[in-house]
């Protein structure tokens, strides 16, 4: 459903940040997008859902499909209507409105009635009991985690068709990580929603993705199936942090730098 | 303090206070939504009051060249439909290209857009100072007859006299106040309003088309603006004056906290009661500081709570 071809970003007209860069997410596919910090990652998603264009960021070469439409121009605001809806980093809430008034704000765009405005957020309140709960508090005060929820909540009251969430996991407890990955599983299951999760914690985004790429510098250098990519010996060592046998590696072991080396070319 | 002087003080105070609130709604909600301090607001008051002036076709002594004069209510509605285009057009014409500056820039073009709505008024209106169509009748009082207390008079001369064009203006100033509150607090254009003005790009994200929602903020303070004009204008005539009288609303917002609606309104209420209630004093370089007041007032405040009385705090989890 969603096709993006060797897409190149520029920011400021000047500063290149993504060379390259392709990826598919299929319909009702969990996808992950894996990489180091400025791998290009969060750049990925913007380009895809249009947020680009308000940072001074611009798609300059390649294209991006959705459903077989050219999306690479859209604002912000049609994108959404499409179906693309993105969690942002860092689970940024409307600080000052409650729990419930943060949810509404995601269907604002669809403006549905008020009937089926409640049953979407008893859908809502169906993934995150605990949202029922403190509906009317100000969402500014909650926990991380209930702030997470509170931001794939809302982006599920936009119904759409394939969610980007960037870092879910940010500075989350591992529990409460485990928690939320679960519940993206359960969305994707029960509602079909295709999902495009960039993680630095590969070893739960492998756990629950089906495919992974996984980007360096601006460019993807590795995809495959999350499977093939948990075994593959690089990923280990690199973002798993499982060393061959076990033992830590140092930057005077040559082989092991040459091989992170090729990577960063 | 003059204390047989203050009931009476304190009465008007209050009654001028109104007006000053819902020009300090219109700076607030700006600022709110798109965090632009918009220094133009009073031109839009002015221009507002000269709008009616013109389309109700000026008063006995002097036409304002309106080919058909309009009943005051017309005048009012067709002043208003004109102030929101205005503010349409100053949101898309000059601010939205201004999209990704910083905000210095912004704000200097609010400065700018001041002197053009001066000028333009200027121009088409030119600079006499014009009396103002108002239905009410300036000179009429409403007195409250306050009796003396054992013999000892508590109030001045036993009596408060209100003008009964402030009463009116007061009570036009709240309602307009409170429909605008609940229209923000309870419709989706108002949660879309609400939502834009704590984080564009988050609001972005969700679907919200931002520039849409600034557009909607400049029309409505078009119309609060034009409000206000009207009100000030019952009170004391058009001319390009007005401007600088709504510029009383600066120290209402600071006072109140500059995002807060509520703040704003009891900003402008205690503004307009500081203003006052000075003259009452026995002293007469104080009774003579009415114009000053309120900003020494701000001083005191603003040192005790930087955020205004009622500004927002920014939330931390700790």
């Amino acid at each position: 459903m969603l096709k993006v071809n060797n897409i190149e970003v520029v920011y400021s007209d000047v500063i290149l940040v993504l060379r390259g860069v392709t990826l598919e997410v299929g319909d009702g596919q969990i996808v992950s997008l894996l990489g180091a910090n400025g791998a290009g990652k969060s750049t990925t998603l913007k380009a895809i859902s249009g947020l680009l264009h308000s940072q001074q960021g611009e798609v300059t070469r390649g294209s991006i499909e959705f459903d077989g439409q050219r999306i690479d121009n859209l604002t912000p605001d049609d994108i959404v209507q499409l179906g693309i809806v993105q969690v942002l980093e860092g689970r940024p809430l409307f600080e000052h409105l409650t729990v419930e008034d943060n949810l509404r704000t995601g269907a604002l765009f669809r403006g549905v009635s008020n009937a089926q405005l409640k049953q979407d957020l008893d859908e809502v309140y169906h993934f995150f009991p605990r949202l029922l709960e403190f509906r009317n508090r100000t969402s500014g005060y909650l926990s991380g985690g209930e702030q997470q929820m509170v931001v794939i909540g809302r982006a599920l009251m936009a119904k759409p068709k394939l969610m980007l969430l960037d870092e879910p996991s940010l500075g989350l407890a591992p529990l409460l990580v485990q928690n939320i990955f679960r519940i993206i599983e359960q969305i994707n299951a029960e509602s079909g929603v295709s999902m495009l999760i960039v993680e630095q914690n590969a070893n739960v985004a492998l756990q629950t993705a089906t495919y992974g790429y996984v980007m360096e510098n601006g460019r993807v250098v590795l995809d495959g199936s999350a499977e093939a990519l948990a075994n593959n010996a690089d990923i280990k060592e690199f973002y798993l942090g499982i060393g061959a046998g076990g033992e830590r590696k140092s930057y005077r072991d040559v082989k092991h730098y040459k091989r992170r080396k090729r990577w960063l070319g | 303090m003059n204390w047989i002087l203050v009931p009476q003080q304190f009465m008007t105070g209050i009654l001028n206070g109104g007006t000053l609130a819902l020009i300090a709604l219109g700076i607030v909600l700006i600022y709110k939504s798109s965090e632009v301090f918009n220094f133009a607001h009073g031109h839009m008051v002015m221009l507002g009051a000269f709008l009616v002036w013109f389309f109700a076709g000026g008063t006995s002594q002097e036409a304002s060249g309106m080919p058909f004069a309009l009943p005051f209510g017309v005048a009012v509605v067709a002043a208003i439909t004109v102030a929101v285009l205005v503010g349409l057009a100053i949101e898309r014409f000059t601010l939205r290209p201004m999209t990704g500056q910083p905000l210095l820039a912004i704000i200097l073009v609010t400065l700018g857009l001041a002197q053009l709505l001066e000028g333009t008024t200027t121009l088409l209106f030119g600079t006499q100072p014009k009396g103002f169509p108002s239905p009410i009748d300036s000179s009429s009082v409403i007195t409250i007859e306050v009796p003396p207390i054992n013999g000892q008079s508590i109030v001045f001369l036993d009596r408060i006299i209100l003008k009964q064009v402030l009463v009116v203006t007061f009570i036009v100033a709240i309602i307009a106040a409170v429909i605008f509150i609940l229209f923000f607090r309870f419709t989706r254009a108002g949660l879309r309003m609400r939502a834009t003005s704590e984080n564009h790009e988050l609001a972005r994200s969700v679907g919200i088309k931002v520039p849409r929602v600034f557009g909607m903020s400049w029309a409505i303070a078009g119309i609060i603006a034009t409000i206000g004009g009207i009100l000030l204008a019952m009170v004391s005539g058009v001319s390009i004056n007005l401007a600088t009288v709504a510029l009383v609303a600066f120290p209402a917002i600071l006072l109140g906290g500059l995002e807060s609606f509520g703040g704003a309104i009891l900003g402008g209420l205690i503004v307009g009661l500081v203003a006052e209630m000075v003259k009452a004093s026995t002293v007469i370089q104080v009774r003579n500081s009415a114009e000053i007041a309120p900003y020494v007032l701000i001083l005191i405040v603003l040192i005790i709570r930087p955020e205004g009385l009622f500004g927002r705090k920014r939330i931390e989890r700790v």
